[in-house]
């Protein structure tokens, strides 16, 4: 049985005098224990809504709709009442957000951030607490971490602020860790060193790990497992070598195409996808990628493609796949 | 944090110098004079001139501003034309009552508007912040003294559940040390003087805090929205923390920011509100006392009273900054 | 045949004229959603009414405002109240207590009118000069700056109501006298304001820019920084029609107002009528309310105009 079994999640938003907006559309996926799964895509498809819904996160009020489950273990988090969850949420499920900047309380040293973590679900208090997260600090590669505590998080730099909030995170040795996005608000040189640190924990621990992303490069350097979201639903799922080597669909196609190639021809262009994310027809009318497709036909257009598996479980939501070399056909 | 503190009295030095130098120029330049409050219209031309010689006013104005000054050094305000008793005692005896007043309001002000705003953010869209939305835009624009009236009608000489006037019932016979009635009773455990003095606040008090209350209650509710919607309020959402530190620790310390500095200005703007609650509540504080040296000239009350208000003003504001900076760290890096 | 792809052409046209909305102005945009806003709604409802009140009340009254058709049976602790000729009574003058109201209404619109403007246009004047210093003047201009600014902060270290009653002193109690007094206390509000605004938009980037294409400093103060920092000051102006009225009936409940009640005005009605609250509380209560909802309606128009302009809560 999977650490996490994610089916048919489905995440709606309504108000009153706008068209209701489907944010996530029925989408499935699996973790299993010390696996790390990226769910990909462009801003707007869905991918943080789903981290939010798994975390109970949420608003709740009139016009969220939240459907379908989240099996972790024998408790299905889109089900737990708020006073369960605040249990589950930083015990046994963790999260990372992407600004670190915006996510530390401005007014509060990082110490105490890191400690009532450690007091709400360790009963660590005082001196045992301290002691703690000086050894956290240290775990995550902050240097001087005594010092650190009495900090506040305009003190520190962006990469050691994503480092206290990783240490926060994994404070209580979660079986999952969700990282929305972890360092697109970082330089490139922090960006290595963060994905550096998040893989050695997750290797130590043994610590699942959902990688939210729209950077490819971080899906090839991480992920176990790779699910492709474009408009609310899952397009491709596979594991890491065969969607890189062997994308099926065009939207991923194009994903990998807009990434400058070392080894492509000097002259040759970037293949970029045209359009913006907002040219999305509504799924029931059709594929959402159509609009922007270079490989559209008829058929793309009158009803939404379904979800079809090939022999090596590789997954994809398109009537005109990519042929398997990959190459556009003529 | 010393040098801050010893900065920014150091720059109140030219604010105050020019505002007694102003001040001085305008009460000369209003019509009439001390003699004329004192005679009223009958006095000859010779009685006139006898008086304005005796109180120095036939000098020439820089002298007068240059004695005045003097005298202030030495931290002496001068008498009374009209009570002819010392400005200092003057105020010493009437300014406790308008600072009760106010500390009153505020506490009410603060008590009630801090946890309304914030519940009123909370539940967003609800009856309870519709309510407290509704009643302060009205809270806002009810005139003070009409609803000063209004208390005193329905409360106190209707339903006979307050006192309609004064600071304390004077058959108490209560004993004086520092003129903060509630104070007084306080320390000489005179229990029921210290009750009877909090009793005759209450109504005044509710009539003076409606417009502070109705801006807090505005500005906590916009301010916990503000801060709600913060990435880091989430950050602790999904560490599991209880609603109880999300709120004080997470919630309310980032919300306060905004709220303290309204509140500074408010406390700075209480006189105003006050001089109408006193006069109708019958009230002896500095309002009335102050309204009267205006019709009545009373140069040395007026210089003195106003000049003693405007510093505490500024200082108002510095405790408005200095807490600022212990709220904040990043204030704190300049 | 090709419906489909006519489909999602014609989807793709719209998504991009919506990228045309965008580009509206910031007062189309504020106007919009302030139209949307169903308080704001109420507040400009109870504006129009108020102000139609105003300009034609005086042919539509019963009886006129001053005449003192009632004084017979006017006696100590009695006044008549409503009856089916007079429905709210009389006054403590045997006047008609609505044709007053009704009339009042005039009166009371001018004193927040007039008293805003001369607050708003000495703000702005003040607030204007030391924004253009402190933003583009050099070292020159910082020291104007610094000395406008100083000036204004002991203009607001006295407390509101003191400075009016003194302006009151100065000038004699009218009507006049009250404009003028509740005008001159906003003066330092509208000038901080604008000021502010000014040197915020001052350190922008289209003003770097002007300034880098050799345009004129005091061209680019008054082309460029003074227009797009005039919507805080507006709304504060809206705002502050509805405290004007309110701190007028202040002032005449200090005495200072009008001492010739013939022409009726709220506050100076409100402030008259506080003597006879035990005998006739309905001559108190209809001013009070009257004040009360006008300055509601400014309030709510102002606080939707604020959030209508703020660039944080536009989304």
């Amino acid at each position: 049985m999977p650490l996490l079994d994610v089916k048919d999640l489905s995440v709606t938003f309504s108000r009153r005098g706008q068209r209701t907006v489907r944010a996530v559309d029925g989408v499935s996926f699996a973790v299993e224990a010390g696996e790390v799964v990226g769910l990909v895509g462009e801003s707007g498809c869905g991918k943080s809504v789903t981290s939010l819904a798994l975390m109970g996160l949420l608003p709740k009020q009139k016009g969220v709709t939240i459907g379908g489950s989240a099996m972790f273990g024998d408790t299905d988090l889109l089900q737990t009442d708020e006073r369960s969850m605040r249990d589950i949420r930083g015990r046994d499920v963790a999260m990372i957000f992407q600004d670190p900047l915006s996510s530390l309380n401005p007014v509060v040293p990082i110490g105490i951030q890191v400690t009532e973590v450690l007091t709400r679900h360790r009963g660590l208090t005082g001196e045992a607490a301290r002691k703690e997260a000086v050894e956290l600090l240290n775990r995550v590669g902050i240097p001087d971490p005594s010092r650190r505590l009495k900090e506040y998080p305009h003190q520190l730099s962006g990469g050691m602020r994503q480092r206290a909030l990783i240490a926060m995170a994994v404070a209580c040795a979660p079986k999952l860790l969700i990282a929305d996005e972890p360092t697109t608000a970082l330089d490139v040189t922090i960006q290595a060193q963060i994905l550096e640190l998040l893989r050695e924990l997750v290797r130590e621990s043994g610590t699942a790990l959902i990688m939210i992303t729209h950077d490819l490069g971080v899906v090839a350097g991480m992920c176990d497992k790779v699910n492709v979201l474009y408009a609310g639903r899952v397009i491709e799922s596979a594991r890491r070598k065969p969607l890189f080597a062997d994308p099926r669909h065009p939207y991923t196609n194009g994903l990998l195409g807009s990434v400058p190639r070392l080894d492509s021809g000097k002259g040759e262009r970037l293949h970029a996808i045209r359009g913006s994310v907002r040219d999305v027809l509504p799924w029931p009318d059709g594929c959402a990628f159509a609009p922007r497709c270079d490989q559209r036909v008829e058929a793309c257009v009158g009803e939404p493609p379904a979800l079809v598996e090939d022999i090596h479980r590789h997954a994809y939501r398109c009537v005109n796949p990519e042929s398997r070399t990959a190459e556009v056909p003529s | 944090m010393i040098r801050f503190i010893v900065r920014r009295l150091l720059q109140l030095i030219p604010t105050l110098f020019g505002l007694s130098i102003l001040l001085f120029i305008w009460l000369r330049r209003l019509p009439g004079g001390p003699e004329t409050a004192i005679l009223g219209e009958r006095g000859t031309a010779e009685m006139r001139a006898q008086i304005r010689a005796n109180l120095g006013l036939d000098e020439p104005i820089l002298v007068q501003y240059g004695r005045f000054m003097q005298r202030m050094l030495k931290l002496d305000l001068g008498t009374s034309i009209s009570t002819k008793r010392e400005v200092t005692t003057e105020f010493l005896e009437r300014f406790p009552g308008t600072v009760e007043l106010t500390v009153t309001a505020m506490i009410i002000a603060i008590g009630v508007g801090i946890p309304l705003g914030y519940l009123a953010a909370r539940k967003r869209g609800s009856l309870l912040d519709s309510l407290s939305v509704g009643g302060s835009l009205i809270g806002i624009c009810v005139p003070v003294f009409f609803l000063a009236y209004v208390l005193k009608a329905v409360f106190s000489e209707n339903l006979h559940l307050f006192p309609s006037s004064g600071r304390q019932d004077p058959t108490i016979g209560a004993t004086r040390i520092t003129n903060f009635f509630v104070l007084d009773g306080l320390m000489t455990r005179e229990w029921d003087a210290a009750l009877d003095a909090l009793w005759h606040l209450i109504l005044p008090g509710i009539a003076l805090a409606s417009i502070p209350l109705a801006i807090i209650v505005r500005i906590t509710r916009a301010s916990v929205l503000e801060v709600l919607s913060e990435d880091y309020v989430r950050t602790a959402q999904s560490k599991g923390l209880t609603e109880r530190t999300i709120r004080s620790r997470h919630i309310l310390r980032n919300a306060m920011l905004p709220i303290v500095t309204v509140i500074g200005l408010l406390t700075g703007g209480l006189l105003s509100g006050a001089v109408l609650t006193e006069t109708v509540f019958a009230f002896s504080g500095i309002g009335a006392f102050l309204y009267e040296a205006i019709s009545n000239r009373d140069y040395p009350v007026l210089m003195g009273f106003i000049m003693i208000i405007a510093i505490f003003y500024v200082l108002v504001n510095l405790l408005v900054d200095f807490s600022y900076s212990l709220i904040d760290p990043r204030v704190r890096v300049r | 045949m090709s419906t489909k792809t006519d489909k999602i052409d014609r989807l793709s046209e719209l998504s991009a004229a919506k990228e045309d909305e965008h580009g509206v102005s910031l007062w189309t945009e504020a106007l919009r959603r302030v139209r949307r806003t169903p308080s704001a709604l109420v507040g400009v409802g109870i504006l129009v009414i108020f102000v139609l009140v105003a300009i034609v009340g005086p042919w539509l009254v019963p009886y006129s405002p001053s005449e003192l058709m009632g004084i017979n049976e006017v006696r100590p602790g009695v006044i008549p109240g409503p009856s089916a000729e007079h429905w709210l009574g009389y006054d403590h003058n045997g006047r008609d207590q609505f044709s007053r109201l009704i009339v009042g209404a005039r009166q009371t619109l001018l004193v927040g009118i007039v008293s805003t403007l001369i607050g708003l246009t000495l703000g702005a004047l003040v607030g204007g000069i030391a924004g253009a210093a402190a933003g583009l003047g050099g070292r020159i201009g910082r020291a104007v700056d610094s000395v406008l600014m100083r000036i204004v902060d002991m203009l607001l270290a006295l407390p509101s109501l003191l400075l009016a009653v003194s302006i009151a002193a100065l000038l004699g109690a009218s009507l006049t006298t009250v404009m003028i007094a509740v005008g001159v206390v906003s003066v330092p509000v509208f000038a901080r304001l604008l000021r502010g605004a000014m040197v915020v938009q001052a350190g922008s980037d289209y003003v770097l820019a002007s300034t880098s294409l050799g345009v004129k400093r005091t061209k680019i103060a008054v082309s460029h920084i003074l227009p797009n920092s005039l919507a805080p000051v507006i709304v504060q102006a809206t705002l502050t029609l509805a405290t004007a009225i309110i701190e007028a009936a202040a002032l005449s409940f200090l005495g200072l107002g009008n001492p010739d009640s013939a022409t009726p005005e709220w506050g100076l009605m409100l402030a008259d009528a506080q003597q006879y609250l035990d005998v006739r509380p309905g001559l108190a209560i209809f001013p009070a309310l009257g004040i009360i909802i006008t300055a509601l309606g400014f309030t709510l128009l102002g606080e939707a105009m604020r959030e209508a302009l703020d660039p944080k809560l536009r989304k």
